[in-house]
């Protein structure tokens, strides 16, 4: 899967728990869920998806690194 | 038989609009069943029922507006409700009717659809008054939402049907009532549940502060064994199966009101009414604004895995409108959690008539002095807002305290 495809993936999957927000304004570099105020229930659930979507198991202790979009693509592209 | 009335589904609530029935007459539906959908403040709610039964006449037709206790079914047989959410209106004395005059005919079909003959006494369409077929069929029927007339100027009648609007459903503002083109603009506008909510909310809310006396206490809490519990237990699950540190918070304060119950139930009529049941009112923010505190039941029987299979139900129906009565209208105490945004303490506004809401605030990294050394700990702030004529400082305190003890040892059952 090519990054631009894992972003469009990440954006979607947003989307589905931020409809009234808008991913597709967000910068690489914006704290995703503070910007698209996203609670941790609706951060686990996009997890959720994710491993749904990718097979990529997630460990509770590197939630850390994926505040952000940039950071999400640097921790994901090597994975999938 | 017993009169199933439209339930109160919280104290701002004061009618709804009925959507839909799940059942017809002859159905039968035992306690806990949806039997309809209801259109309030707080989105679409499906009605429960609070008996078993045969559901033996529908009263009332989907697009009427209710007010709460109003009539809207008639289930025969079962036992009684238990506990109705509100009060039953007063039975009406049946008079002794020594002879009734009414056709073989009708009294058959009276039998078969249970139509109560006593009722029908003088409604009569028959020759000399006599209760004749037709008579008891139009008993059994529904009665509809009440229809008056609906005058509409010719202009709105244009824009209703080019904006696809129904006029029946429309309260006009013109002279007598008359439905003007701008009523038609207003109600074709896009819904916005918001401001009803809103306003539920601020009638609630007021109503709080102004007849509760609120007290407020705080206590910092170290998290570290909840915390290492919790890494401890996600590490062994997928990701499909972890569990957020709220649900072993939610089992903490379970068991602190197990060991102080007054905090638990609610003040009605000038009475403090302790609640055996521990449902926690959970408070879900709504995307658009707004919040709802649906309640999740019986949380001191539930394991972790249980609380969160609640949760990962309730949150997206509560924030889609698809809540269940029961669970508008059972909550015990409230949980206000506004941890995920960064926020220390809060202090909530209690949801009348219960007692108590506790804040929980986000778990944050804080130095902490523990057995005569300075160390690092993760550490939450939990606060408590009690109604004072139901309970004192001392009683919240103790409470407070529980909780503490309780995150200590989120291992033991």
């Amino acid at each position: 899967m090519s990054e631009a495809e894992l972003k469009a993936l990440l954006l979607d999957g947003l989307r589905k728990i931020a409809p009234e927000a808008d991913p597709a304004m967000l910068r690489g570099d914006q704290n995703i869920r503070e910007t698209l105020d996203i609670d941790s229930f609706d951060f686990l659930s996009f997890l959720i998806a994710l491993h749904d979507k990718l097979g990529v198991e997630i460990p509770e202790a590197d939630y850390g690194k994926l505040n952000t979009l940039d950071a999400m693509l640097r921790y994901l592209v090597p994975k999938v | 038989m017993a009169d199933f009335v439209m339930p109160s589904l919280g104290a701002d609530m004061e009618s709804a609009t009925l959507v839909k029935w799940h059942v017809k007459p002859g159905d039968a539906v035992k306690r806990g069943d949806i039997i309809a959908e209801v259109d309030t403040d707080k989105g679409i709610i499906d009605v429960e029922c609070f008996q078993s039964g045969i559901i033996e006449k529908l009263v009332i037709e989907p697009g009427a507006k209710i007010p709460v206790g109003a009539l809207l079914a008639v289930i025969q047989g079962g036992e009684a409700p238990v506990a109705a959410a509100t009060p039953v209106p007063a039975p009406v004395a049946v008079t002794e009717v020594p002879h009734i005059h009414v056709s073989p005919l009708a009294k058959k079909i009276a039998a078969e659809l249970g139509v109560d003959l006593n009722k029908l006494v003088g409604h009569g369409t028959g020759p000399g008054g006599l209760i004749d077929r037709e008579d008891v069929e139009q008993a059994a029927k529904p009665v509809s939402a009440p229809q008056t007339r609906v005058r509409v100027s010719p202009l709105a009648r244009r824009r209703a049907e080019e904006l696809h609007v129904d006029v029946t459903h429309i309260q006009g503002s013109g002279p007598d009532g008359a439905i003007e083109a701008a009523d038609i603009e207003r109600a074709a506008a896009p819904h916005k549940p918001s401001d009803a909510m809103r306003r539920a909310i601020a009638a609630a809310m007021a109503k709080s502060k102004r007849e509760i006396p609120h007290y407020y206490l705080q206590t910092r809490i170290d998290m570290s064994a909840l915390l290492s519990w919790l890494q401890a237990e996600n590490q062994k699950r997928s990701i499909k199966d972890r569990l957020l540190p709220v649900v072993p918070l939610l089992k903490a304060l379970a068991k602190a009101l197990r060991d102080v119950p007054q905090l638990n139930g609610f003040w009605i009529d000038g009475q403090h009414r302790v609640s055996e049941a521990i449902h926690l009112g959970f408070a879900i923010s709504m995307k658009g604004g707004g919040l709802v505190a649906p309640a999740i039941h019986d949380v001191d029987k539930k394991s972790c895995d249980e609380l969160m299979t609640d949760l990962r139900d309730l949150i997206p129906r509560a924030r889609s409108g698809r809540l269940r009565s029961s669970e508008m209208t059972d909550a015990t105490i409230t949980i206000t959690s506004l941890g995920d945004l960064g926020v220390e303490t809060v202090f909530g506004v209690i949801y009348p008539p219960q007692v108590a809401i506790v804040g929980l605030g986000k778990i944050m990294e804080q130095p902490w002095a523990k057995d005569g050394m300075l160390g690092v700990h993760p550490v939450m702030t939990a606060s408590l807002a009690a109604d004072h004529r139901a309970t004192d400082g001392h009683l919240g305190a103790q409470f407070l305290e529980a909780l503490n003890r309780h995150l200590q040892t989120p291992d033991q059952p």
